[in-house]
């Protein structure tokens, strides 16, 4: 007998609080099994931000801690630091990574600390209830962008991988998305490689989901799926924008 | 031979991995409501299941847990 597919032990056996079809859900369950192949879970600290996914400390059996909104990857600075022989991941929406946190954000990444972000971009802010993000696209009909972002007022999307991918304290940046399959098992991948490059000592690492929040685009999961293939890829392409290593691999 | 088994009282009805199997295999159990108060979703055909897990892999509820025996 072979298991093809369980749930991973790295999740907690609770039911998660997320919408239905929420890309919280599966990008939680990536993290886990990373967690789980890798054997680290004993020895794994996670952070959780505000958002939705603030409840990620009820789910990863990780010890875990709730920094403020958007100062995740400085409270993980320090544990990290304090603990460098564990393995240190936040996991933050865009509204927090991308708005109130990036000053937080653009430093941990400059100072080249060892933790890995898992910076989930649904390009909205989902708890509050669908106001416009930074990483709103031009266009975007929100609550707080009823006639869709304008870019003359409010500016344009800010693409997080491409810019801290410019800072030479960065090790691994790569942009992944979980619309189909194919791109799921992309992302896992990913996910892997960066806590594996931490365990390694080899520095900053972030892993971009571009995911989907249904309830607050207001269309059904599958067409959410869809609309991201459309709509957010894109805007945000896929692939690796940083691996300092990619030669040494 | 595959086994394919829904912890039902997990779903939330979302639908996607009715989209993502590639057999077509998988829809929503209208004659049943969860605890939840969704329709969970069921497979029509457990015998022509091939134990691709493309189902389990988008499922955001871990609900679909399959074996091979
Ligand atoms: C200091 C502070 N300012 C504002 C808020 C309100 N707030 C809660 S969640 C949130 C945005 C969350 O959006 P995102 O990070 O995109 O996560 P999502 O809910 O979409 O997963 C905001 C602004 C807060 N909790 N604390
Ligand atoms: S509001 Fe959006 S991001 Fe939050 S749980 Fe619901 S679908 Fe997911
Ligand atoms: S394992 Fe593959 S074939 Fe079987 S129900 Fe799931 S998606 Fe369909
Ligand atoms: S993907 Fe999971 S939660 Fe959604 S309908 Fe299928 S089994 Fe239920």
């Amino acid at each position: 007998m072979a298991v093809v597919f369980e749930r991973p032990h790295a999740l907690t056996d609770v039911p998660m609080h997320y919408c239905p079809g929420c890309g919280h859900g599966i990008i939680h369950r990536l993290v886990a099994e990373a967690i789980d192949s890798l054997g680290i879970e004993g020895k794994t600290i996670g952070v959780a931000s505000v958002g939705c996914s603030v409840f990620s400390y009820n789910y990863f059996n990780t010890d875990m801690v709730q920094a403020a909104h958007g100062r995740a990857p400085a409270v993980a600075t320090g544990v990290k630091r304090a603990n460098p022989e564990n393995v240190v991941f936040t996991y933050q929406g865009d509204g927090d990574l991308a708005a109130i946190g990036t000053a937080e954000t653009v430093h941990a990444a400059a100072r080249g600390e060892n933790i890995t972000i898992i910076f989930v971009n649904n390009a909205i802010y989902g708890m509050t209830g669908g106001q416009m993000a930074p990483t709103s696209l031009p266009g975007q009909i929100t609550q707080t962008s009823p006639y869709g972002r304008d870019v003359n007022t409010v500016g344009y999307p800010v693409k997080v991988s491409e810019m801290l991918s410019q800072l030479d304290g960065a090790a691994y940046i790569e942009r992944v998305a979980i619309n189909n399959t194919k791109n799921i098992r992309a992302a896992a991948k990913a996910i892997k490689k960066a806590f594996t490059y931490q365990t390694e000592g080899k520095g900053f690492t972030l892993i971009e989901v571009v995911s989907t929040c249904p309830t607050n685009w207001g269309l059904t999961p599958e067409k959410a799926m869809g609309w991201l293939e459309e709509n957010m890829l894109p805007y945000y392409p896929l692939g690796v924008y940083k691996d300092k290593y990619a030669d040494k691999n | 031979m595959v086994k394919i088994s829904f912890r039902t009282d997990r779903c939330k009805g979302c639908g996607l991995c009715v989209t993502a199997c590639p057999k077509k295999l998988l829809a929503m159990d209208s004659e049943k409501i969860n605890a939840q108060g969704h329709h969970p979703a069921t497979i029509t055909d457990a015998s022509a299941c091939v134990g691709c897990a493309s189902c389990a892999l988008i499922c955001p509820d871990c609900v679909i847990t399959i074996i091979k025996e």
